[in-house]
Order: structure tokens, then sequence, then C-alpha cells
């Protein structure tokens, strides 16, 4: 039956055709800074930057918005990646000991696609080569390469191998010259025999160009010898007889120094001067942290200025003793020297600085250093080296991310005073130079509309990002430690200590500067933020956090000093036999304290127990919020600072939630549970040894046995859920609701909060001022109106005790209501109160609309039954056609435990797509999905980086761009198109068709009425009226009419009407 | 005996019962008291009295709180039925061989395949007109009938049936006409019972011949029963006995989580379609359907409508053995309909348009004691027939009472809800 529907449905082309207007999934970019980042590289002539990672990505990063991504067919990492400068083709080195080609080339690299793009610049891979193995003794680890070195002519790569052999390849073909290797014999012999000391040079460390004598290479190797070896003539013109073991080499611009850096923490300045072939000593050597012990100086850059000393720059070369374990770059020039001491290993740096041939001068305006966790870039040129803020690659995850939150279509005065409370937090130690990689052009469209994306982190922080585009970038870090009392000194502003450089810059040797904004270490765990909500109209933020406290701010522009509001709500509310083993409440700063202009604390509540809060609703209109946590949910007033209502949800059995997230029983058994299964495998281990000792009979029974337990197979339980199921308190959700909840003709506040068994409690609210024409109805019931107040309504027990993951009331058209003030406002189509409103409830198993005020089932999707997933996050969205411009649809999406979205029509439930998105096997990813309200969403595929993706056939948000290149075939082509992309982390899925982005029109377009083929208009209307019907109720109308077969003929009716809506 | 007139406001308390019949598309709402109700003489003249029917020939039955409907014909069972309105107690009252007599017995009123002997020992034999069985979505299969209904049993008339607690629906191998002889569908119920379904399931590899030869598929087995449990101790289910269908839908190609996943979703209903390990307790059909548990008729076991539905997925489920889904269509979407449990709060009453103090009573009315649709969980409207007050009375039935018993008899009564 169900089959039969599907394909009836399946078999209408002119609702396939609105679907396809509606609806397509891309995975459009990647917002964040990549996940372990592997290698570095520039194009000084491009200005692009290219980023390699672990997982065998590229991504090529120019001006904010220019973005391209590359994927090697391997997941193997990329350990050196170099641009052929000007062309737009880059040199990838892998860890398989793979060379790679990559190339922006222009053509449409996919054919398939309705809409064909002319002109599209993709990244692609082009050629690939691999050195073979030397033939002999020798294993391939001796061919195995080291450094790269690009000609400045760009027509030969020289690599230097373990082996000590450098190689050449002619590009861009990759083909091997073998005439020129230069293998480390052919060096050994022109060595006098007291360095030769019958031992090998060692690997090759580093390969570099002569800066004017184009042809002539240095080549280091590992034991400290370095050869300036001329191309052409095939042999060494000079040697540097260096005895320290070496890391790095570096030219000075004229060609006549260049600078060795070594294991032991120190540098060397080497003059070549021409005459003697070998120089035994450098004209300068020093140890900058000595003289204890210090760690290698892994890369080092000596950039010439034309006002003075050179800039010197190196990474690593701290005491070893002391502070071994910083990740530390110098930078040098004269009297001036900064540690820059950051908080994560650095990866590579470089500098950006004048490359035009005949300048004097280096001239650095810019350094570059990639870390493992953030990337930094300096301001040379300013003094006192300040940061430059990164507009995109921002470190998502400075803190750890804990929930997010996005808001569409931010109204422009709350952008403004957001940006602007954002550029008074910036610390003086950032300069506004303008970016320095500032390759290719952004060619899309600006958004039309401002979208925010809130992330909230461990440490208590909220960060608010632009989203509106390609590149997310910060704007707004709100701080939620100071309203507490924490471990650090209370002198101490946790809110921007990154920020403040009298704290940072501390008398001492070396002279460290902590610079960057990755820090993963949270002061105290509870500060962490759970869920966040925000109302754009009224600039109210909720924010709540692990230990149960929730915080109300208001937008201030100036900076004010004063205490916020304590109140505590006990969600247990007298219940007893339990205890809460759990952290502690926070304690709350009482005295009044300054707060920076932006969001500022206005009231904090706090839940008892502390339990972490899972649940939060605002409601600014109406000034109320809510809150849930495993115990219980609770209401409070804002404006007037009084709870209202705090029910506790707890099962009498449930002692779990009690003990709190640190509960002893938990890991108790966990543990024992553990050493069982040491003792287990050490037994297995046991038999399978050789057998030494004699072992009985019973023993090697019992291994077996054992054994055989181990390989079983993984099982899994079949029971229903019950009410005592652990944690069955927990409220999962929120919201509230102007609709009906007393009877079909008055509506009003309600209240509606889901738990983890299935319980739905809605309750109905007296807002004094709101719905004020029914208290005037009411007569005299008026006189306890000047405060709110809560009473229970509706208590709904879904059947099947799944956890309800969302509610939502539909009004009279079946389109979700209004955000507050929305309607008040005019912002959006009032909602439809003069026909029955639904309340769509969706469990982790089935979705369900209910007619109101009667709670009888109206639809129903059950989707767990049929499909074997389970629902994790829902969302109401709308969506716009490609084709009908005031054409749009609200649409239920539905992300599963199996990573794949539903998309279902509201209010009739009718499954519409089903598109792969994540793997399921990443829950990370899964648990942190977000959805914006026009078809796109967000979720994680690293710690550190968002997917965006769009599930709209309209509303794509993708990186389009050109790019300048010189390369031979096509000069000067400007191109717009798309970046293929496959995913970096997450899955290979269909691509991006080259649509233009557009962002949706205002809150809600105009929705007409739907044309008769619609899911939105169908039987549902006639439904409303009949669903509070019983068939009891209908004939008690009609006594006497038609009785014939009464019963039947009515049963059957309600049979074949609801049939015809439900799908299941 | 206090016989009050017709349509008398309802006061209730724990001296009264409420009494709503119906005789065919008319109901009557009367009050009797709970400790001296009378005999069922009275009771039956008062109403042929109230619904005007003096002089026709009338069956009475009754909605047990398991939602069964069950008969009254004499002063036991009157006083029984009496004693278990909860608090409402809901009379069918039916013609004796009308002409709409279709006898449809509650296919849980079956035999069942396992051997559970009716005792017998009320010699009566109930007839009903046609009971919906909706909530159950089970299908109503015309047998055991005495009435014009013998057309549609094969055999037996004047059938003993037993005391109701005899017949309860309970685990069954089903549609064993229309599956192959190899594989076994069946049903389990947890209904009355507080066992665990009690089993687990694995993966593992299940060997299939194909006209290529012999292949290896993934599939999904029953690992380990719980003693005591559902799945052990009807012996329906067996150790490595794999899994084909949840409830009508394949498991092949779904991972163990997925099927452990619907068969959770199910769990209130769970038919499971197996290929035993065992395969020498195979039923063989042999055009016997009479013998065990009248496998013709149990075909339509998801059949939500009654007999008489053509629409109803029966007749697919019976013609088309792959259709199965129809199965678990049938049945959950009319279960849980009235599944949930919908609690109302009178305190949400301000703007009834007579104030007063509503005494609020017991839900009895909660959903699973009605076998009529979702009258249960639905208060009456402010009909014609009923003085407002009633209706609003009704409107607001048992909150008070069902919030202030603990969560445990919420459960309980939950309880009933799945298994009915």
């Amino acid at each position: 039956m169900m089959k039969f529907r599907f394909r009836r449905q399946g078999t209408d082309p002119q609702r396939e055709k609105i679907k396809q207007e509606l609806f397509a999934f891309n995975k459009t970019v990647e917002h964040g800074f990549p996940h372990q980042p592997s290698a570095l590289a520039f194009d000084p002539k491009l200005q692009l930057m290219a980023i390699g990672t672990k997982s065998g990505a590229i991504k090529i990063y120019g001006a904010p918005g220019v973005e391209f991504t590359g994927l090697h067919r391997d997941t193997t990492a990329v350990t050196q990646i170099l641009f052929l400068p000007g062309q737009g083709r880059l040199l990838s080195l892998l860890d398989d000991n793979t060379i790679h080609l990559w190339e922006l080339v222009t053509g449409p690299s996919r054919e398939a696609g309705g809409a064909k793009k002319e002109g599209v610049v993709s990244f692609q891979e082009v050629n690939e080569y691999c050195l073979p193995g030397r033939p002999g003794i020798e294993s391939c680890s001796a061919t195995r390469v080291t450094v790269l070195l690009l000609l400045k002519s760009c027509d030969l790569l020289c690599l230097g191998t373990e082996g000590g052999g450098v190689y050449f390849l002619e590009l861009p073909r990759l083909w091997l010259q073998e005439s020129r290797t230069l293998l480390q014999d052919q060096v050994t012999q022109s060595l006098p025999d007291d360095y030769r000391c019958g031992k090998s040079l060692g690997p090759v460390e580093s390969l570099q160009e002569h800066p004017q004598q184009p042809g002539k290479i240095l080549i280091g190797y590992s034991r400290g010898l370095v050869v300036l070896w001329d191309l052409s003539t095939r042999h060494a013109e000079q040697m540097f007889l260096g005895k320290q073991q070496l890391e790095s080499l570096v030219w000075e611009r004229s060609g006549n120094l260049f600078v060795s850096s070594h294991n032991d923490g120190g540098y060397s300045v080497w003059a070549v001067a021409s005459g003697n072939t070998y120089n035994h000593q450098p004209v300068s050597s020093t140890i900058p942290y000595g003289p204890f012990p210090c760690k290698a100086i892994n890369k080092i850059l000596w950039r010439t200025t034309q006002t003075g000393s050179p800039v010197l720059l190196y990474s690593g070369g701290m005491p070893r003793a002391s502070y071994g374990d910083r990740h530390c770059l110098t930078i040098q020039q004269d009297k001036e020297h900064v540690t820059l001491d950051f908080t994560s290993r650095v990866i590579d740096f470089f500098t950006v600085h004048s490359v035009e041939q005949e300048k004097e001068f280096d001239e650095p305006s810019a350094l570059v250093v990639l870390l493992e966790e953030e990337l930094v870039v300096i301001d040379l040129q300013t003094p006192g080296w300040p940061t430059l803020p990164t507009p995109y690659l921002a470190p998502l995850h400075s803190s750890a991310i804990t929930c997010s939150c996005h808001i569409s279509s931010v109204p422009p005065k709350l952008w403004e005073r957001l940006v602007n409370a954002g550029k008074a937090q910036q610390g003086r130690h950032q300069t506004h130079r303008s970016w320095p990689i500032c390759g290719g052009k952004n060619v899309a469209p600006p958004a039309k509309q401002q979208e925010l994306l809130l992330t909230g982190h461990e440490d208590g922080t909220v960060r608010f990002w632009d989203a509106s585009g390609v590149a997310l970038t910060p704007l707004y870090k709100l701080g939620t430690a100071n309203v507490f009392h924490t471990d650090c000194d209370p002198g101490d502003d946790p809110h921007d200590t990154s920020n403040d450089p009298d704290m940072q810059q501390e008398e001492e040797w070396p002279p460290f500067r902590k610079v960057g904004c990755f820090d993963p270490y949270s002061d105290d765990p509870r500060l962490g933020i759970q869920k966040i909500s925000l109302c754009k109209y009224s600039n109210k933020l909720l924010v709540a956090g692990t230990a149960g406290q929730v915080i109300v701010l208001g937008l201030n522009d100036e900076r004010s000093d004063h205490s916020v509001d304590v109140s505590v709500v006990d969600l247990l509310q007298d219940r007893e036999g339990f205890t809460w083993k759990g952290h502690d409440r926070l304690e709350p700063r009482l005295k009044t304290a300054p707060f920076p202009p932006g969001f500022q604390p206005q009231v904090l509540v706090q839940c008892l127990p502390p339990a972490s809060v899972t649940a939060v609703a605002l409601h600014a209109e109406w000034n109320l919020i809510s809150f849930g946590t495993s115990h219980g949910f609770g209401l409070f007033d804002y404006h007037r600072r009084n709870a209202v209502l705090a029910r506790c949800t707890l099962h009498p059995n449930d002692s779990l939630a009690m003990e709190g997230p640190l509960s002893r029983v938990k890991s108790l058994k966990k543990s024992l549970r553990q050493s069982f299964r040491r003792i287990r495998k050490s037994r297995v281990s046991g038999k399978k040894r050789p057998i030494a000792t004699p072992t009985s009979k019973v023993q090697e029974a019992n291994a077996a046995l054992a054994e055989q337990d181990e390989v079983a197979p993984i099982q899994r339980r079949i029971e229903p859920r019950s009410a005592d199921d652990s944690l069955s308190g927990v409220v999962r959700c929120l919201c509230f609701a102007d609709t009906f909840l007393r009877d079909g003709t008055h509506h009003g506040p309600t209240l509606w909060a889901g738990t983890n068994s299935g319980s739905v409690y809605a309750y109905a609210l007296e807002v004094p001022g709101v719905g004020s024409g029914r208290v005037c109805e009411r007569g005299g019931a008026s006189e306890s109106s000047t405060s709110v107040e809560a009473l229970l309504g509706k208590e709904i027990q879904l059947m099947h005790r799944a956890p309800v993951v969302s509610i939502c009331v539909l009004d009279g058209r079946g389109k979700p209501l209004p955000d507050p003030y929305e309607a008040s406002q005019d912002l959006s189509i009032a909602p439809d109160m003069t026909n029955a409103h639904s309340v769509l409830i969706a469990s982790e198993e089935q979705l369900k609309v209910f007619s109101l005020p009667k709670v009888s089932a109206k639809t129903k999707f059950k989707l767990t039954a049929h499909e074997g997933c389970r629902v994790r996050k829902v969302a109401l969205v709308l969506f716009s056609s490609t084709a009908q411009e005031d054409y749009s649809e609200h649409t239920l999406v539905c992300l599963t435990n199996l990573g794949d979205m539903h998309l279902f029509n509201v209010p009739a439930l009718r499954p519409q797509v089903r598109y792969d998105c994540i793997r399921k096997e990443d829950i990370s990813g899964i648990a942190s999905c977000v959805f914006t309200k026009n078809g796109q969403g967000f979720y994680l595929i690293s710690p550190s980086e968002y997917e965006r993706f769009s599930l709209s056939a309209k509303v794509v948000t993708e990186p389009l761009c050109t790019v300048q290149l010189d390369r031979s075939l096509d000069t000067t082509f400007a191109s717009d198109g798309t970046t293929t992309q496959p995913q970096a982390n997450g899955t290979h899925k269909n691509q991006a068709e080259g649509q233009t982005s557009e962002p949706p029109s205002s809150l809600s377009s105009p929705i007409l009425d739907s044309p008769l083929d619609s899911p939105l208009s169908c039987a549902d209307l006639t439904l409303d009226s009949t669903g509070e019907l019983t068939v009891e109720d209908v004939r008690d109308f009609l006594t006497t009419v038609d009785e014939a077969e009464n019963n039947l003929k009515n049963m059957k009716e309600e049979e074949g009407r609801s049939t015809g809506i439900l799908i299941n | 005996m206090s016989r009050q007139p017709q349509r008398t406001p309802v006061r209730t308390g724990e001296t009264v019962v409420e009494v709503k019949s119906k005789f065919e598309a008319e109901y009557r709402r009367i009050a009797l008291k709970r400790n001296g109700p009378g005999g069922f003489q009275e009771f039956y003249r008062l109403l042929q009295t109230i619904h005007h029917i003096h002089g026709l020939d009338v069956l009475l039955g009754y909605a047990d709180i398991h939602g069964d409907l069950l008969p009254i014909n004499n002063d036991d069972n009157f006083h029984k039925a009496i004693s278990s309105a909860n608090p409402l107690l809901r009379i069918i009252i039916t013609k004796k061989d009308g002409p709409g007599d279709v006898m449809k017995w509650p296919v849980r009123w079956r035999r069942p395949v396992l051997p559970l002997i009716p005792t017998g020992d009320e010699p009566e034999v109930f007839h009903t007109n046609s009971l919906q069985r909706r909530k159950k979505g089970l299908g109503l299969t015309g047998l055991r009938s005495t009435g014009s209904a013998l057309a549609h049993s094969k055999h037996q008339s004047g059938l003993l049936i037993g005391p109701p607690r005899d017949f309860r629906q309970i685990s069954s191998i089903i549609d064993v006409d229309i599956l192959p002889e190899t594989h076994r569908r069946v049903r389990l119920h947890k209904h009355g019972t507080h066992k665990p379904l009690g089993f687990y399931i694995r993966d593992g590899v299940s060997v299939r011949v194909t006209p290529q030869g012999v292949e290896k598929v993934p599939g999904v087995f029953i690992s380990r029963l719980v003693r005591g449990g559902l799945a052990e101790s009807t012996g329906l289910l067996a150790l490595n006995d794999e899994i084909l269908e949840v409830n009508g839908i394949d498991v092949a190609g779904k991972s163990l989580d997925q099927v452990t996943d619907m068969m959770v979703a199910n769990s209130h209903n769970l038919i499971v379609t197996v290929k035993p390990a065992n395969q020498r307790n195979n039923v063989v059909l042999r055009g016997s359907k009479t013998s065990v548990g009248n496998s013709g008729s149990v075909g339509s076991v998801g059949s939500t409508g009654s007999a008489l539905s053509h629409d109803s997925p029966s007749p697919a489920s019976q013609s088309n053995p792959i259709t199965a889904s129809s199965i678990a269509e049938g049945d959950s979407d009319d279960e849980d309909d009235d599944g949930d449990l919908i609690l109302e709060n009178d305190c949400l009453v301000p703007y009834n348009p007579h104030p007063g103090p509503h005494r609020t009573q017991g839900s009895g009315e909660s959903p699973c004691s009605d076998p009529h649709t979702s009258a249960g969980a639905r208060p009456l409207p402010q009909s014609i027939s009923l003085p407002s007050s009633i209706s609003a009375t009704l409107n607001h039935l048992g909150t008070p009472s069902h919030a202030s018993r603990g969560s445990q008899e919420n459960m309980k009564e939950d309880g009933n809800i799945i298994t009915l």
C-alpha cells in the first residue's frame, strides 16, 4: 500500500518538476580552518596561498571569497606544496612519495547538470609522478623525496632525497632528466679527506636557487655540508663544510650571503666569496637562546630591508629544558626581538615581500605562519609587529565548539551594532592594514541579506560569525565567564586576556608574546555554552550552559557597570530521594562589574540541580524564557525577574539523571566490565602463545570459550522503550507559541516541552498585556494579571516513548508560526488564526501532526518503523522555487542518525526527497548540524571546520571567483566559475551545480495559495474540520439520518480518510 | 437501584457509574449506583426504555478496560461490568438477528495457534454487532457465530466462548497460508504480561540458493533468547532464526542498528518474518484451513477496519505475501492514534460559559477503554443531545485523578495501550 502510494506520487510529473525547482543538494563550501594542515605555499605573483592537509586536500585562498579546493585521490598527507608562480599551477608532494601537478583550468570539468557554465575555473590534478627506486641494493627509502625546489624559470624541478641524491624533473611534463641526476658520490669525491671521514652526507635537507645567478643551486645535506652546484657545468662551485647538523638554508637577496640553521638551535651566516672552493668557517655563528642546549631551528628566513638591518625570522631554537615544549617563532631585527609564542605547532611560514628582480631589498610586509590549529599573520611594516586579523580560516575551535545557532536575514541595525561591538573588542595589538593575500577576485554578488552563525564554546564564549558569504568572518566575541567567579584572578577580565598586551609581554628572556587565539584549555568546563537563542528584533540573547546557568543578555553600545540579577530555580521541587552528585553550580559575581559594549548580561537564572541545560526557548515579546535540563524545565519572566514555573520531569525510577554526569555507579559498572574484558583478553592471548606449559583441558576450553565470546558479533537487545529508561526526564525541546490550547476560539500564549521519554507538556500562559481583550472578556479574572501565570493544559505521552526532538505549532494554513515580533511588526505574514492550528511533534521515531486544541493525530510518518533510521535534527525550512519567483513551500527537513536528509511537506508529512549528507559514522557531524531557514545548513566535518550545504535549488552560497593567470595559453582570461569541491574530510557527494548564489528574498515571500497539486493544500483543510470530531460526534449531530450502515459506513469513511492522508 | 432520568447531569464519584449506551447510532447516558446497580433484567429493561426499543430483542455488550467487547447477559457479568467500569461503562446494544447483524469477533478472540483452550463455562454465545477494533487494527473476520454469519464460519456453531481472560490476544504464528513453508511470520504480543520481548539480534551470513548456485549474503539473526521472555516462552522464535522482515519491511540491506531501531519502533506490535533455523517444525499446509488457528482468516491480521471494508489492506496481503507492509500500516496507523496518551487539564476552562466547580472524573476514558475509535481521548462536543453542563464536565474528564496517580500507574495503563 505504501509502495503504491509512493509510486503514484512519484509519477506525477508536475510535482516532480516542482520538486526539482525547489530541492537540490549540494555541499558548497567549507568554513573554518582545515583540519590537520601539513603544508603551506604562497604564490607571490598571483597572491594566492595554498594549504595542504594530512587528508590529502589542497585548499587555495586569495582575497576573501576566493577559494579553490582539490582533493588527492588517496587520502595521504600532503608534505610539501609549491606554486609555479603566476601560472595557476601547483605541485604537491605526498607522503607516499608521489608528486602531483595541479592546475586552475577553464572549461567545465563536469558534463552533468543542466546548466552549462561558460569558462568555469576549477582546480584539477593534471599530472602525477613517482620517483623510481634506484636499481641495486638500496631500498626505496633512498629515493624518498625530502625537499623540492622549483627553479625561477619554472621549467625544472629539483628533488632532494633521503639517499642524498638530487634529481631533476622537467616541467610541466614531469619527466625525469636522468643525465642531470646528482648522486651523493659525486659530491663526496670532491670533498677533502678530513671532512669525508667515511660517513654519508645524509639526506638532502635543503635546496635553494641562487637569487641572482640562475642555474646555481645550493644543496644542503643533513650532516652539515652545503654545496653550491652549477647545473649547467655540473660541478660544485663551492663547498661549505659545516660541522653542525643542518636544518634549513636561506639566501640573502644579493646572493652574497646565505644562512643555515642547525639542529643545536643555532644559525650561521656564510659568505659566498668566489675564489676559494672550500669554506670551513661561517662568517658568524649564533645560538640565540643559548648557552644551554636548545632545540633545532627548523626553518630560517633572512629578509633585507631598505631602512636598516635585515629581518631574521626563525622557528624553534628554544632552550630545551625550560621552554622546549613551546611552539615559537622569533622575529629579530637589530635590537628588536620578539618570540611569538603559539599554542600549537608551527607547520610552516612565509613572508610576503617584493619579488621583482629589479628591487634591491626584500621589504617584507607580512609574515604568515601556518600553525596546526590556526593561521597567524603578523604585520611586519608596523612597529611592534602586531597581528593582522584574518578574514577567513578562522579557528572556529579556538575553544571547542559546544553548540551552534544560525540567524538568517539579520536586521541591518543589529548587524551594524554587532560590527561596532566587535571592532571595539579588537585589541591594540591588531592592525587594520589590508589583508596581504589578495589574489583572485570574488565575483559573487554581495549577499542580499546578512546571516549570523553563533557558536558556543567550552570556555563560555559565544562567537558571532558573518556567514553571509563564502568566507566565515569573525564579527564579535561574547564572554560569559565574567558573570561568575572563576578560578582565575578575579581582577583579571577573562573576557579578553588574549587581547590584553600588558598581560602578555612579560619581562623575561626569551621575550615571549602570546599570539593567536587557539586555546583548547578551558578554565572551568562548567562555563561551556550548551544552548543559544537570539531574538534579532529585540536584540535579546539567551545563552545557557553546562552548570545549569541561563543568562539573558541585552545589546548595549556603551560600556556599562552593573550587577546581574541572579535567580535560582529548583527544578526538583522537593522530589525526594534524589541527590545530585555532579558538579556544583557556578558562583555568580554579585558585585557590579564592568561590561564592555556589546551583549551585556542582565539576568542570570541558575537551575538546581546544576545539570547541563538541554533546551531553551526565548520569547522576547512576552519577556519569557524557558529552559530545560535532565531534571525538568522552568519558565522565567525576565522582565519581572520572577520564576513562573518549575516542573520536574523525572521518572521516579530514573536514578541516573540524579547522579549527574560524573556518575559513580556508571563508571564503576564500566570499569568492572572493562576489567573483565582485560582478564578475558589476557586469557586469550595466553592461549595464543605456543603452549609452553601443559594446561588442563578445562582451562583450554575456557580460553576457547572466551575467545569465541570475544569474536562473537555485536548483538542488540530488542525491547520496547520503557518509562524508566535512564535519562527519561531530559527535556529535549521547548517552544513558545500563540495558539489554541484551551479551546478553538481563544488563542493565547502557550509553552510546549518535550522530553526524552516521549512526553509532551503543554502549558497555557497568562501574560499580562498579551491578549488583553480576552482578559476583559473574562471579567474579574484579571486581578492576578500583574504576573505571568502558567497552567498545565495537556500532557501527551507518545506511545512509542521515543525522545521528542522538536515541537512546532502550525497555523491554520499549515505553516509554522512566525517568530516573536515578526507578526506584530509586520515583518512577516500574520499567522492564520481563523482556522484550527495543529502541532507538529517530531520524535526520534516518527513525525506526527496533531490537531489543536483537541489533541488528536492528523497525519504522521513513522520513519523508524519503515526506514530503520532515527530522527536526529529537524527544522522547518522555507524552500523557494527557482522557476517561479513567488512560489515557496514550507518543508520539514529531517536529519537521521544515518546521516541522510529526508524532506517532508507539512502538514501532510509526505516524503519529498532524500539525500545522503553525512557519513553515519560521523556522529559529531550529525550532532552539530544546524539548518538555516532558507534551506542551507552547516555541520562540523572536523573540530575546526563547518561544511556548508544547501538543500535548496535556489539558495546556494558557494565560491564564485576569477583569477588572472599569465599562463601562455590564455594570458588574461577571466572567468567566473565554481570550484568542484571534493570534501576534504567528509564524504564525496554530488557536487556543485553551477548555480548563481541567490540569497532568499525577504522573510517569507508571499506564499500564494498553493496550486491544486501542491501537497500543502491537499485534503488537509477538510481534515482540520473533521479532525476534532469523532465518528460518534458526527452521528450525534445527525441522529436518525441514514442510519442503515451507520457504524460500518462511518468507520469506513474514517478509515478511508485517514489512509488517504497517512503515508504509512 | 437508582435510575436517573435520561440526560440528567451526571454526578460522578465513587458511588456512581456513568453509563453510556449505544444503539445503532444513538447514545444515551445514564448513571448507576456502583454498589447497588440491580439485576440484569432490570438493566435490560432500562436500556430498552431509554432507547425506546421496547419489544426489540437485543443483545448487550460492554467494553472492558482492555477494549474488548464482552457480553452482558446475566447478573454476574452485569455486575462485573459495573465494577470494572473505569469510570465510564460503555454499553453496546445490538439487535438480535437483525439484517445488519454481521457477526464479527475481533481476531484476538479467535482461537489462537497456541493451545489456549477456552474453559467454556458459560454456555451462551454472545452475538454482537460490528465491533470496530479500530484501535487494534485487527482484522475482523467472520468467525465463531451462530447467526447469519454462519456462512463465514467453516464449521462450528455454538462454540463455547469462555471468560474473557482466556481470549486475550496472544503471540502467534500468522499468515501461514501465504508464506512459503520455510518461513514463519510471528506476531509477538505482550498483552497483560510483564514479560520482556526477550531476544537479541546479531549480524550474520545467510546462505541463499540461487540459480547461479549458493550465495552468501549478510543477514540478521536471533542471537540470544532471554529466559522467561516472550520470545522464549512462546517458543515462536529460536536461536539463529534469520530475520527476513520486520512488520512487513524487508531487512535486506539494512544494518543491524537499523533493524534494531525498526523492531523497537514496532515493538508494541512486532511482526517478524523469520526463516527458522530448525526447519522441521514448519507448519504444513494441506488445505486444512480449519485446523490450526484458522489460518485463512489470519492473513487479514493487518486489516484496519471490518471485514467488509474493502479498502482495508487485508485482501492485498492475502493475495500478495510480499506486501505485508500493509500489516505494519494497518496496525500502526490506527493503533497509536489513540495510543498516545493525552491528558487534559480541567484547570483550563477559564472561558467556560458556565463557570462553577467542575468535578472531574477519573480518566476512564483513557483511550484504552474504548473500542470506538478515539472517543476515549476526545471529549464530547457540545452536542444538542446533551446539556452543555454535562459536556463541560465530560470535556475535562479525568485529569486530576489521572495526574495524581503515580506515573507507575500511568505506565501500567500505557502498557495496556501497547497491548491493545
